[in-house]
């Protein structure tokens, strides 16, 4: 076990394991690239969604059960069901990321609209305020500390998933994963696992951080 | 003027909020409409700046019917405040009060120049502007709802149960800086609360309401003390209506004589004539002298308090001009309340 450990940290620092087109650093690169598209395309679906039903107060049962529809949805099993139609693409890794950041987005933004108390939202038509100027300036920015955490947590989500894309021959950090498990070396396959890890933590650390600084303002 | 024409509100889950609702709210003055929850003054609050819409009748303000104006356009030419404060809680104070200045086109700059000048209408520091509304008191909050509801001058003010949420202390001052904001501005000002005594004391006119949305009576405040309409309204008034009643006659026309020499009780003054105490051998109990504008209640309750029976009357400054004996303010007591009750409807 120790044995294990040492080796790993050896592969996690030396020098050659962190350049070339199969390094740590290329393998980085690609695993954020399909993670921030896949939360991007997520985002662009969700939100607006998420605020029509918070704003309307119509369809709000499609944004409470999307939660657990989200959760009960077999990341794997979508791949290859979108796999076998697309064939061999992006396809079925960025639908798959896409379908699973979206509940997280929606359910999350439902929530904060919701939360936004009636007094406040009775008062900003009461002063005059049109329908998109309540929605774009009271509750969207009230609503927004909880809009955040839905992006967060769906962009952990997505990052600690997006290795799926080297089950189907793509790059990112899954990369060390498949192949060391093709390969039989376990430090590889623990090495990729832990900085799907870390990258993970660093990026829900960095964001509440920001969240923070954005809501300082905000009664708790 | 606000005029509502045979106005009824139905709500699509079947109950009737306001029924048949004829009622003329007059120009520059201050009518609250009370009754107890679910009697539709809410509703009828609601109606004027069309945050609901009638199901059939008319209501008009200043001359025009209001469905006929564009809803966001009417709001912003109606001033609006609620219980709750309704303060939006991601601006500061300041923007806050700025809001309908800025709906209306007006520009950052003349909008913040404005909510400043505001502030301090409203009795608040400069200093508060910068801040956010869950840094202030709920009294504060207040002040802050009405300062955003005048910031825009409108004629006309709507203000549900402003002072509700609010301690008594507080929302005593609250009456009163609203008193004396009324007599520099003079707004038409429709007020709704449950809380007679807050009716009684701000009232121009006042409008009961009985469940069911039925207007009883709308009267001026000492008619609807003096003479209720049925027994409905004399119950909501309550048993001590006869003293809210004397709440409303000021001690002006009550006269006073020289302070008593040679009895138990003296009236200790200071180097300005300002009353101090009622001073006798060994006990001094303390004096609350009256002004002409208090009131006959207050004299009465003085009365009872002094131990001489006499209440020390003081002019603008605080010096004493005279007292007033307590069977000299019962009989005036009586004549007020009979003068009311008999007199037309002219008071």
């Amino acid at each position: 076990m120790y044995e294990l450990f040492k080796n790993l940290g050896t592969w996690l620092v030396s020098g050659e394991q962190w350049s070339g087109s199969d390094g740590i650093g290329h393998r980085l690169a690609e695993h954020l690239q399909y993670s921030l598209l896949a939360t991007l395309v997520a985002a662009a679906i969700a939100l607006p969604l998420g605020l029509l039903i918070g704003h309307t107060g119509r369809g709000a049962f499609l944004a409470i059960n999307l939660a657990s529809f989200g959760r009960a949805l077999p990341t794997v099993g979508l791949v290859v069901l979108v796999f076998l139609a697309s064939g061999l693409s992006m396809w079925p890794v960025y639908v798959a990321l896409v379908a699973l950041a979206v509940p997280a987005i929606v359910t999350n933004t439902y929530a904060g609209m919701t939360a936004v108390d009636p007094d406040v939202k009775d008062a900003a038509r009461g002063q005059g305020m049109r329908w998109h100027q309540v929605l774009f300036q009271v509750e969207l920015p009230l609503a927004l500390p909880l809009i955040m955490t839905g992006l967060r947590l769906a962009l952990i989500q997505v990052v600690a998933t997006a290795t799926i894309a080297a089950y189907v021959s793509f790059g990112g950090l899954g990369r060390y994963v498949f192949d060391g498990l093709a390969q039989r070396d376990l430090v590889q396959v623990l090495g990729g696992a832990v900085l799907v890890a870390v990258v993970a933590v660093a990026l829900d650390l960095a964001l509440s951080a920001l969240q923070r600084a954005l809501f300082r303002h905000r009664p708790a | 003027m606000i005029q509502f024409d045979a106005v009824h509100k139905r709500f699509p889950n079947g109950t009737t909020a306001v029924h048949d609702l004829s009622l003329e709210m007059p120009e520059g003055g201050v009518t609250v409409l009370v009754g107890s929850s679910g009697c539709g003054k809410t509703t009828t609050l609601r109606m004027v700046n069309r945050m609901v819409d009638p199901t059939s009748g008319t209501i008009r303000v200043g001359g025009r019917d209001v469905l006929e104006q564009d809803a966001a356009e009417l709001r912003r030419s109606i001033g609006y405040v609620i219980q709750q404060s309704g303060l939006f809680p991601h601006r500061t104070v300041l923007d806050n009060i700025a809001t309908v200045p800025l709906l209306l086109g007006w520009g950052r700059r003349k909008a913040r120049a404005r909510a400043a000048e505001l502030l301090e209408t409203v009795g608040l520091t400069a200093e508060a502007g910068k801040r956010y509304p869950h840094q202030l008191s709920g009294g504060q909050q207040q002040r802050v709802g009405v300062a955003r509801a005048l910031a825009a001058d409108p004629p006309v003010l709507l203000m549900d149960e402003p002072f509700g949420a609010v301690d008594p202390v507080v929302r005593s001052q609250l009456q009163d800086e609203l008193i004396r904001l009324q007599k520099e501005l003079s707004k038409t000002i429709v007020f709704v609360t449950h809380d007679i005594d807050e009716a009684v004391r701000l009232g121009d006119r006042i409008a009961i309401f009985r469940t069911g949305g039925h207007l009883v009576q709308c009267a001026a405040p000492a008619e609807l003390l003096a003479r209720p309409a049925d027994d409905f309204v004399a119950d909501f008034l309550g048993a001590e209506r006869g003293l809210k009643l004397l709440s409303l006659t000021t001690l002006a026309d009550v006269p006073r004589g020289p302070a008593p020499e040679g009895g138990t009780w003296k009236l200790v003054l200071d180097e300005a004539r300002r009353p101090q105490a009622w001073r006798t051998e060994g006990a001094e109990i303390p004096v609350r002298p009256l002004r002409d504008t208090d009131s006959l209640l207050a004299a009465l309750n003085e009365s009872i308090a002094s131990p001489t029976g006499f209440v020390a009357r003081v002019d603008a400054d605080g010096a004493l001009t005279g007292v007033t004996s307590r069977a000299e303010i019962h009989e005036h007591a009586g004549e007020a309340h009979s003068s009311h009750s008999t007199a037309g409807a002219a008071i």
